[in-house]
């Protein structure tokens, strides 16, 4: 079933009822050839990677709760490559090819909108920095300018530009950065894998691996045992509590982040704006709502909700740099579990277990990479050697002391 | 959340700031066989447990004493508090 304009006319004229869902709900197989753990946006991604790229179908996704129910169901959908270290960047760019053709590629309308990201500054040291990132980003072959605060007023009026403490002097603008609708991600990626023959099984938690001679023969679940002649564990937010059960301790801590949403509106916010030094960030959805948020509530958390003290932080930034959105009334606010690794970037390895891979530690930027992260770690299970883009993403990165630490703050993970 | 603090009764969270899994402070032997590897283990490796996790708090913007606090990651319950200088004497004893 694929949607073009043509069947969208013939559905309206015939009162909708040639739908389908857009995937089947299978009982799982005896055995599969690579089995995902992690029905959400980085494991059905590699999932349909696996199957539209690497020719492997034989594959099962098993999600615990419902599809797309964890993290891709909790951000705030925002896309860009604007980072700076070699080990980042190259991989964020091709995870922004990939945005730029997703659509296409899956036959979903996954609302991509390249409506760009606008990162302030507000010192002389801070509009180095930037044009020094802006730099790295032109060296991956990514967009990047700074704007004046001249062109800053024009695109964004409403920001308080000469806040007493922050004043606005710039920004580095990425055009081709921007938001996509994440649950439409999800989906798409999920019916593009079921079409190709991926089994997506859900309400099945896995509980334990199978293990013979020092390999992964297979994964317990709560719907019985399933042989796999690979693993591969994209579980952000339960990692460590998953990899337990293999005997691994990981380099990471789980770590809440809220997020938060406004009545929707008219159009105001032309694209993304960040406030790194008042701890907040903004876009508009295009329903109108407001969507924002700011840093990790601090502190080691698996409940999926924070703390009444971070709300005020991030408001209150909110009210320092554009006044406007107090006279807006909050809709809701939650929380998600983030995969805080020890250095802020994420890994994409093999583990000491034969068969058995890992892909998690993406900290509070996992939904920009869904579509490179699924392809990476679908190039990694289907060849056993990294993808080009994602080298640096090993776990023996820490022992060797090369770390990729955007912020350069050390293994403190609430501080990334 | 509320945080008792063994001297100063029940604190306000936000007067703390949060270091984490309190084996930071079973720092490994420098000069001990293994050292480097134990070193890589203690700075970058974590339980990260869901459920009772101790960890350490910092009581910054109070008495400035470190605390070991034990707490639910799942309800975010806290279970209690020690001052941390018990907990290390505890343990060499």
């Amino acid at each position: 079933m694929t949607f073009s304009g043509l069947r969208v006319v013939k559905e309206a004229l015939t009162g909708h009822k040639g739908w389908k869902p857009l995937w089947r709900n299978p009982e799982p197989k005896p055995s599969y050839d690579v089995v995902v753990v992690g029905g959400g946006g980085h494991g059905l991604a590699t999932a349909y990677t696996l199957a539209a790229t690497y020719g492997i179908t034989n594959v099962a996704v098993l999600e615990k709760g419902w599809l797309g129910s964890g993290n891709i169901g909790r951000n705030t959908t925002i896309i860009r490559s604007n980072y700076l270290l070699p080990g980042n960047q190259p991989f964020y760019e091709f995870s922004m090819k990939l945005w730029e053709r997703q659509e296409q590629d899956l036959n979903f309308n996954s609302m991509v909108s390249q409506r760009g990201i606008i990162n302030l500054f507000h010192t002389d040291g801070q509009r180095d920095a930037y044009r020094r990132r802006g730099n790295a980003m032109h060296l991956s072959g990514a967009d990047g300018r700074l704007l004046t605060r001249e062109e800053l007023r024009e695109k964004v009026p409403f920001l308080n530009f000469d806040n007493a403490r922050f004043p606005i002097k710039g920004g580095l603008m990425q055009s081709r950065a921007g938001t996509a609708r994440h649950d439409g991600v999800a989906w798409g990626y999920a019916r593009a894998a079921d079409m190709r023959g991926v089994d997506i099984i859900q309400n099945c938690e896995v509980t334990g691996f199978r293990m013979e001679g020092g390999r992964v023969t297979g994964v317990e679940t709560t719907r019985g045992t399933i042989g796999a002649g690979k693993v591969g564990v994209a579980v952000a937010g339960s990692s460590s509590r998953v990899m337990a059960m293999a005997g691994m301790r990981l380099p990471i801590e789980s770590h809440v982040l809220q997020a938060f949403v406004s009545e929707g509106l008219k159009p105001t916010i032309p694209g993304v704006v960040t406030f790194g030094a008042g701890h907040f960030y903004v876009s508009q959805s295009d329903k109108g709502g407001l969507v924002f948020g700011g840093d990790l509530d601090g502190y080691n958390s698996y409940a999926q909700r924070g703390g009444l003290p971070t709300v005020e932080d991030v408001i209150e930034g909110g009210m320092a740099l554009m006044p406007m959105i107090g006279r807006a009334r909050l809709l809701r606010s939650w929380g998600g579990i983030m995969d805080m690794s020890m250095d802020g970037s994420p890994i994409i390895d093999r583990t000491h277990i034969d068969g058995l891979y890992f892909n998690g530690g993406w900290c509070y930027g996992g939904f920009k990479a869904t579509p490179a992260s699924g392809y990476a770690f679908a190039h990694l299970l289907a060849t056993d050697t990294p993808h080009e883009t994602a080298r640096a993403y090993r776990f023996d990165r820490f022992t060797r002391g090369h770390v990729i630490d955007e912020k350069g703050v050390g293994a403190q993970p609430n501080l990334h | 959340m509320l945080i008792p603090h063994p001297l100063l009764g029940a604190r306000d969270a936000q007067e703390f700031t949060y270091l984490g899994d309190a084996s930071l402070m079973d720092r490994p032997d420098p000069n001990g066989p293994e050292a480097e590897a134990a070193f890589c283990d203690y700075v970058f490796l974590r339980d990260n447990p869901a459920g009772v996790h101790r960890e350490l708090w910092f009581h910054e913007q109070g008495d400035r004493s470190w605390l070991v606090v034990t707490r639910d990651t799942v309800t975010h319950e806290i279970l209690g508090a020690e001052l941390a200088r018990d907990v290390k004497r505890g343990a060499q004893t």
